[in-house]
C-alpha cells in the first residue's frame, strides 16, 4: 500500500474531482473528450512505467493498444465473444506477444530499442492495413459492442466515463505502489545504470521484460476500452503518429512521476479543443506551446508546476516579512 | 483596476451585446462540416471545407433559405477516428447543428455513424465507401459515387467493343482492393473472364514484370486500379514496353494530374469519370451541365485552382441539405425525411434519387466515360 500519507491525501482529491467532474460537464461534448482523456492517461501511464521508470524507449505504444482494440473488436463483432471475456483474452495475449518479443529487442539500447519499437509499431500498422478479411482494412471495423454488465449496457458518454476512470484511478493506485516497492527501486536502478543494477542482484534482463509485459498489458486494456466505447475502430488511429503523441504526452506531463502522465494526457487531448478557436492556425499555436513548455519546463509539467508554486511561496513568504518589517 | 481597464472592459461588454443582439435578429440555421483539413487525406477535406464554406456564403448572399442566413461550422477530423467521433459530438452537443456534412474519408464516417444515428442528426456524407449506406442507416446519406458504379461503365463499353478477356492490375491499399473486389464480382454479369489478376503497391516506381507477363497473356484489355501516380507508372511502363492492348483507369486518377504525370503514355487511355473534368464538352441537354457550369467557375473565381470531384462531393452534400430545408423546414427529423424524398436532383458528381431503400442515390450514369486526346480529355460517345 502507498504508506507516504501526503500522496494518499493527493490521491483521494484527484478521484473526488474524477467523480464529480461529470456535474459540471455532464451532457455536454466534453464528457465525450473526457474519456478519451481518460483512455490516454491509461496509455501514459504505462509507457510512464517503461520509459520513465525503467528508461527503455518505445516508439511502438500504439501497436499494444491498436493490438488490445483489434483482437476485442474482432472477437466480440465477429465473433460474438463477450466484451469482457474479450478484454481479457486481449490482454492475454497482447502481454504474450510483448513477453515474446521484449527478450530480443529489450537486449538493445538508445536509438537502436527505439528504432526496433518503431518497426514493430509500424509492421503491426501494416498488418492492420492489409487483413482486410479480419480487421476490414483501412476503412475500419464497425459493429463493435459497448460493455455490459448483465442487461446495464455502457452506451453514453457518461457512463464509460465513469468505466474508463475507474480503471484509470485503480491503474494509477497500482503503479504508484509499485514504482514505491522494491521493484520500484529496482527499476530506477536499472534507469540511471544497468551495469551497477547488475552488480547490486537485480535481474535487469527480466525485469525490463517484465516491465515492458506489464505496460503491453496496460495499453490493450486501454485499447479495448477504447473498441468498446468507440464501436468503432480503424487503423489510421494506431499509427506511427499515435506513438509519437503518447510519448510527447509522457514527456511533456513529466518523466517518472505519478501524476506527471496525467497532466501530460490532459494537455495534449484538451488544448487541441480549445485551440480551435484559432482555426486554421490551431497546428502553429499547438507547436509553439509544446515548444514552450519543453524549453521552459525541461522536467516536464508536473515538474514546472512545482517550481512555480515553490517560487510564488517563497516570494508570499518574503512579502510577508517585509510586511512585517514595514 | 485602472481606470483604463475599465474603459476596456466596458466597451467589450459593449461589443459582445452588440453581437448577440445582431445573433437575435436572425437566428441562423446552423449545419455542421466533418472535413480532413490537415493529415494523409486532406487531398480530400481541403476542397470540400473550400466548397461548403462557398456555397453556404452563395445561399445567403442569395437572400438564405427561407429568409434565413445558413452557418457552416467546420471541424478538421485530421483523418483520425477518434477525432472525427469528438468533432461530431462537439457538433451536435455544443454547435447545435441540426445536420452534417462529411466526414470526407470512409472511416471517419463510419466512426461518426453511431454517434449521428443516436442523436438523429441527418448526416450527408462526401466518402466513398459502400460500406456507408449499405445498409441502409436512417440518417446516413452519401454523395460520393459507389465503386461499382465505375466498374459497371468500364464493363459496359467492353462489352460494347466485344472484349471479353481482362487481365486486372490493381494497387494493394483500401481503393485499389474495393476496386478489385468489385471487378471480380461483377465480371460474370458482363460476361466478363479475368486472365490474370496483379497488384502492385502503392510505393512501387516499376510496374514493367506485371506487365511483361500480362503482355504473355491472352487479355484483350488491361484494367488498372489506383490512384497518382502508380497509374501514369503504368502507362508510361506500357508504352515503353510497346504493349498494344487498350488499357482502362479507374476514375481514381480523374484529373488533370495524371496527364501532367503519364504526358505523351496517357494517349488514348480510357476511364470513367464524374462530369466535372469535361463540364464544358457536355451536350447542352445534359441536365447536370447548369450546375457544373457554376461549380467550375465560381471555385475557380474564389480558390484560383480547379474544382474537382471531392469539392464537388461538399457541393452536392450542402445543396441536398438546402433543399431539404427549404422543402420542409429545419428540424432533424424533417431535413432527414425530405432528403429521402430527393428525386432527380441534378448536382455535380450525378443526378441524385433517394429512396428508404437507396442513400447514396445514384446510378452508373453518373459517370461518363473519357479518353484522353492531345494531352486532354474527349468524350466517348
Amino acid at each position: 500500500m502507498v504508506r507516504d500519507v501526503n500522496s494518499l491525501v493527493k490521491y483521494a482529491i484527484f478521484s473526488s474531482a474524477v467523480l464529480l467532474a461529470p456535474l459540471l460537464f455532464s451532457g455536454g461534448y466534453l464528457m465525450n473528450v473526457l474519456v478519451f482523456v481518460g483512455i490516454n492517461t491509461l496509455l501514459a501511464v504505462a509507457l510512464n512505467l517503461l520509459l520513465g521508470y525503467a528508461g527503455q524507449i518505445s516508439l511502438g505504444h500504439a501497436a499494444f493498444f491498436g493490438l488490445g482494440a483489434y483482437i476485442s473488436g474482432v472477437a466480440t463483432a465477429t465473433y460474438g465473444m463477450n466484451p469482457w471475456a474479450a478484454l481479457l483474452s486481449a490482454a492475454a495475449a497482447v502481454g504474450l506477444v510483448a513477453f515474446a518479443i521484449g527478450f530480443p529487442i529489450l537486449k538493445l539500447k538508445g536509438h537502436y530499442l527505439a528504432m526496433a519499437t518503431l518497426g514493430f509499431g509500424i509492421i503491426v500498422y501494416i498488418v492492420f492495413n492489409e487483413t482486410v478479411d479480419i480487421t476490414g482494412g483501412p476503412s475500419g471495423l464497425s459493429g463493435i459492442p459497448n460493455f455490459d454488465i448483465s442487461g446495464f449496457v455502457f452506451d453514453s458518454d457518461l457512463k464509460n466515463y465513469y468505466l474508463v476512470w475507474a480503471v484509470t484511478l485503480v491503474t494509477i493506485l497500482l503503479s504508484a505502489n509499485l514504482v514505491n516497492s522494491r521493484i520500484g527501486r529496482a527499476l530506477r536502478a536499472i534507469n540511471s545504470s544497468e551495469v551497477a543494477a547488475r552488480v547490486m542482484g537485480v535481474n535487469v534482463s527480466l525485469l525490463k521484460v517484465q516491465i515492458f509485459t506489464l505496460s503491453a498489458v496496460i495499453s490493450s486494456v486501454a485499447g479495448s476500452l477504447y473498441a468498446h466505447t468507440m464501436t468503432f475502430i480503424s487503423p489510421a488511429s494506431f499509427g506511427f503518429n499515435f506513438s509519437v503523441e503518447l510519448l510527447t504526452m509522457v514527456v511533456i506531463g513529466g518523466l517518472g512521476s505519478v501524476y506527471g502522465p496525467l497532466f501530460g494526457a490532459v494537455l495534449l487531448t484538451l488544448l487541441p479543443e480549445s485551440l480551435r478557436a484559432f482555426q486554421d492556425y490551431d497546428i502553429i499555436v499547438y507547436g509553439l506551446l509544446l515548444v514552450l513548455i519543453t524549453m521552459y519546463m525541461p522536467g516536464g509539467l508536473v515538474r514546472g508546476i512545482h517550481v512555480v508554486t515553490s517560487f510564488a511561496r517563497s516570494k508570499f513568504a518574503s512579502e510577508v516579512v517585509k510586511n512585517a518589517q514595514g | 483596476m485602472t481606470v483604463k481597464s475599465v474603459k476596456i472592459t466596458v466597451v467589450a461588454l459593449g461589443l459582445l451585446l452588440l453581437s448577440t443582439a445582431l445573433c437575435w435578429a436572425a437566428p441562423p440555421i446552423k449545419i455542421g462540416g466533418l472535413f480532413s483539413i490537415t493529415g494523409p487525406a486532406s487531398f480530400l477535406g481541403e476542397p470540400e471545407r473550400n466548397t461548403a464554406q462557398m456555397v453556404v456564403d452563395e445561399i445567403n448572399a442569395a437572400g438564405g433559405i427561407r429568409g434565413r442566413k445558413l452557418q457552416l461550422v467546420a471541424y478538421d477530423t485530421q483523418g483520425d477516428a477518434t477525432k472525427a467521433v469528438q468533432a461530431a459530438t462537439r457538433l451536435i452537443k455544443e454547435d447545435h447543428v441540426v445536420a452534417i456534412v462529411g466526414p470526407s474519408t470512409t472511416g471517419d464516417t463510419m466512426a461518426v455513424i453511431p454517434i449521428v444515428e443516436r442523436a438523429k442528426i441527418p448526416m450527408v456524407s462526401c466518402a466513398a465507401g459502400i460500406k456507408i449506406t449499405e445498409p441502409v442507416k436512417p440518417w446516413v446519406f452519401k454523395t460520393a459515387q459507389n465503386d461499382y458504379l465505375a466498374v459497371q461503365k468500364i464493363y459496359e463499353n467492353l462489352a460494347s467493343k466485344r472484349i471479353k478477356r481482362i487481365a486486372l492490375l490493381t494497387v494493394s491499399d483500401s481503393f485499389g482492393s474495393s476496386g478489385r473486389e468489385q471487378l471480380k464480382s461483377l465480371a460474370k454479369r458482363y460476361g466478363m473472364e479475368i486472365v490474370s489478376d496483379d497488384t502492385y503497391g502503392p510505393k512501387d516506381t516499376d510496374m514493367t514484370p506485371q506487365l511483361t507477363k500480362i503482355r504473355g497473356g491472352k487479355a484483350q484489355a488491361i484494367i488498372c486500379w489506383g490512384t497518382n501516380p502508380g497509374p501514369a507508372l503504368i502507362a508510361r511502363n506500357a508504352k515503353q514496353l510497346g504493349v498494344k492492348l487498350p488499357l482502362y483507369m479507374s476514375h481514381g486518377v480523374s484529373s488533370k494530374k495524371f496527364i501532367g504525370l503519364a504526358g505523351d503514355a496517357s494517349e488514348g487511355i480510357f476511364l470513367p469519370s464524374g462530369r466535372v473534368l469535361v463540364a464544358d464538352l457536355l451536350p447542352k441537354s445534359d441536365r447536370q451541365k447548369k450546375s457544373l457550369l457554376s461549380f467550375v467557375r465560381d471555385y475557380q473565381k474564389h480558390f484560383k485552382a480547379e474544382g474537382d470531384h471531392f469539392g464537388g462531393h461538399a457541393w452536392d452534400a450542402v445543396m441536398l441539405l438546402k433543399g431539404a430545408i427549404e422543402r420542409g423546414g429545419d428540424t432533424p427529423a424533417a431535413i432527414r425525411a425530405q432528403l429521402e424524398r430527393t428525386r432527380n436532383f441534378a448536382g455535380i458528381g450525378g443526378i441524385f434519387s433517394y429512396s428508404p431503400k437507396d442513400h447514396s442515390g445514384l446510378t452508373k450514369e453518373a459517370f461518363v466515360m473519357l479518353e484522353v486526346k492531345g494531352r486532354d480529355w474527349a468524350l466517348v460517345r
